[in-house]
């Protein structure tokens, strides 16, 4: 039977036309496959970011063509105190949150990993901040520390800790402070959410064998937990950062860099120069500018989280 | 990983809470009975008590603003500011009566549908050649996209700004529902490729051997039983799109034509002292569609969540 078959078969393999053959090709439907996809990305992101390190070295403004000026609009820019002040300010911004946003985030993961009533509804409750819109939430705390207004201010001259109305955003440091806080407000949901689904997966068996063998609360964490949870805090974090380093609307909502530019951001900076005053090469500049800071920070928060792994003794999965 | 014993990422679990039967997986019954009730008050519900409280008071703030009448706003002495026993809806009827505000929540939802349903599409063809076809330089193509991800909008948009111009683009939502997408594409395609892994292999088999084109695969097998992954990644990237703010600010100018963020903040912020009311209450009323839609589909955005980071 299979001698009969085999000859049959043969011929029609070969009247398979060019076309048939093409449409079983992996390569080509990969291809037609990716090309929706490709084309947003490639003339929506890769091109633009080009484009932007090209900008940034010439003297484009708005409504007109620029010129290239070489290194002109860096030049300029190290010799910008408000620059290096925004520089400073997203630095500490960055660290300080994300930092914060860890260890509260963290913190919260743990305390609602616990068994207790209403437990799904609390880890539904805790991720709204993170739903809404940021704009709008900043706009609530813009109302919260309003200078005359606040109801903190008002709470705290009632129970008697002071007697003036705080400053909130028309002071340096409170102005910092509460933007550092309303960013993590907004960012603790993400990162206890996302370590929650790591903790989950680390088997209770586990705290009962190492409590068993004497282990402390500490330990529990310090040996089992925290082991257990690294990946995955590796890549909370770097998301983290960088989205806190390159973060736009909670400030500008807020502040708008002010005062005295104590809160200008990067991102906000190079807004206000490129849109605002027209200076498209020199914003452009600006946020070339901090591609270099993040891509240290993805490095460190990545490679650094990674490296600690090895040392461990474990496979670089 | 390591030689520990864990479970994989279980998403659901994640907020059903229902980590009491997974600790029955292994016969063990956790141990929290260890710990006596005054000791869990002060370890576990007060610390608690305090974070929810703190992560919802803002929003409380909001919704009581946007009731109280004015003079109660700015008189704090004589009336206790964290109730109110008169509400107005006077702010409301002045945002939806008085303002753009209507079209500004049609813009914003139009512009957030479209892009998302033109990300979702793109994503469903990227992942599934990338995860089944495996073409040359497919594992590639995936890591580019994830660095891609990883692109935040705040280097692009000056660059962007010059592009949409250049296109004729400006001030039109077409310059959002085409520039979105480089947000969503990679964050629901890293979502999808996921999901698509999940699927088993034998059945897409079986339909090649029956005949069925890739196509018709992709269609009628992957398609239908990614729809979980489909749900996730829709209302992920359309919470993304209504959140969007500094490309919205750049790209739009004319008052109605704006989204809800970037018209909330630059249309109600006048000199007025009194207008926190409508302030709050366009802050509240353009966060009350998210926040639905979330409570209907909490799962979907943990999965959402979680399912991008775990990769």
């Amino acid at each position: 039977m299979a001698d009969v078959a085999i000859p049959r078969a043969k011929p029609q393999m070969s009247e398979d036309s060019a076309w048939t053959q093409l449409k079983h090709n992996r390569n080509w439907l990969g291809f037609w496959f990716m090309v929706p996809a490709m084309a947003f990305l490639i003339f929506f992101l890769a091109y633009p970011l080009g484009l932007g390190i090209w900008l940034s070295f010439t003297d484009t403004r708005i409504g007109r063509v620029g010129h290239f000026v070489a290194t002109e609009n860096y030049e300029w820019l190290w010799d910008d105190s408000i620059f290096w002040l925004s520089v400073f300010n997203t630095l500490l911004y960055t660290f300080v949150a994300s930092a914060l946003k860890f260890a509260i985030g963290l913190y919260l993961a743990l305390l609602l990993n616990e068994n207790m009533p209403f437990k799904a509804m609390l880890r539904a409750m805790v991720l709204i901040p993170f739903i809404v819109p940021t704009v709008l939430s900043a706009l609530a705390f813009w109302w919260i520390f309003d200078s005359q207004f606040s109801i903190i201010s008002w709470s705290l001259k009632h129970l008697g800790v002071i007697n003036q109305n705080i400053n909130f955003l028309g002071d340096t440091t409170w102005a910092r402070i509460c933007v550092i806080f309303a960013n993590i407000w907004r960012g603790v949901p993400f990162v206890a959410i996302t370590l929650l689904a790591g903790l989950q997966t680390v088997s209770p068996s586990l705290y009962e064998a190492a409590t068993l063998d004497g282990a402390t609360r500490w330990q529990n964490f310090r040996y089992i937990t925290y082991p257990l949870l690294t990946p995955i805090i590796a890549v909370v974090m770097t998301f983290s950062v960088l989205f806190t380093f390159t973060d736009f609307q909670l400030i500008w909502a807020m502040t708008r860099g002010g005062p005295v530019n104590a809160t200008h951001l990067m991102a906000t900076l190079s807004y206000q120069r490129a849109i605002i005053a027209g200076q498209l090469g020199e914003g452009a500049a600006i946020s070339s500018a901090m591609i270099p800071f993040l891509l240290a920070a993805i490095m460190v928060s990545w490679f650094g989280l990674q490296r600690r792994k090895w040392q461990q003794g474990e496979s670089n999965d | 990983m390591t030689d520990l014993p864990t479970r994989s990422i279980d998403l659901k679990a994640v907020l059903s809470g229902s980590s009491p039967t997974a600790a029955k997986d292994d016969h063990s019954e956790g141990m929290s009975y260890l710990q006596s009730v005054p000791r869990r008050i002060v370890t576990l519900y007060l610390p608690l008590a305090i974070i929810v409280v703190i992560l919802l008071f803002p929003f409380y703030w909001m919704a009581l603003t946007s009731v109280k009448p004015d003079e109660q706003l700015l008189d704090l002495d004589k009336y206790n500011p964290f109730w109110t026993w008169n509400p107005t809806f006077k702010h409301f009827h002045k945002l939806l009566f008085e303002s753009y505000y209507p079209h500004w929540l049609w813009n914003t939802m139009y512009v957030a549908i479209c892009a998302t349903v033109l990300s979702i599409v793109a994503s469903v063809f990227a992942a599934y050649a990338i995860v089944r076809l495996r073409y040359k330089g497919a594992n590639l193509v995936g890591g580019l996209i994830f660095l891609a991800y990883l692109v935040p909008p705040s280097i692009l948009f000056i660059p962007l700004a010059t592009v949409v111009y250049q296109y004729g683009l400006f001030d039109s939502p077409l310059a959002l529902i085409l520039t979105y997408p480089t947000i969503l594409i990679p964050f629901s395609t890293w979502l999808l490729m996921g999901y698509f892994k999940t699927i088993p292999f034998e059945l897409e088999e079986c339909a090649l051997i029956d005949g069925a084109s890739r196509w018709q695969i992709l269609i009628k097998i992957v398609v239908p039983l990614a729809i979980p992954g489909l749900i996730s990644a829709f209302i992920f990237c359309f919470t993304l799109c209504w959140n969007e703010f500094i490309y919205a600010l750049t790209f739009l100018q004319s008052t109605s034509n704006k989204t809800v963020p970037v018209a909330i903040v630059n249309e109600f912020v006048d000199g007025d002292i009194y207008r926190w009311g409508s302030l709050m209450a366009g802050a509240l009323a353009g966060s009350l569609p998210l926040v639905i839609l979330y409570a209907f589909f909490v799962e979907h955005y943990v999965s959402a969540m979680t399912g991008a980071v775990k990769e």
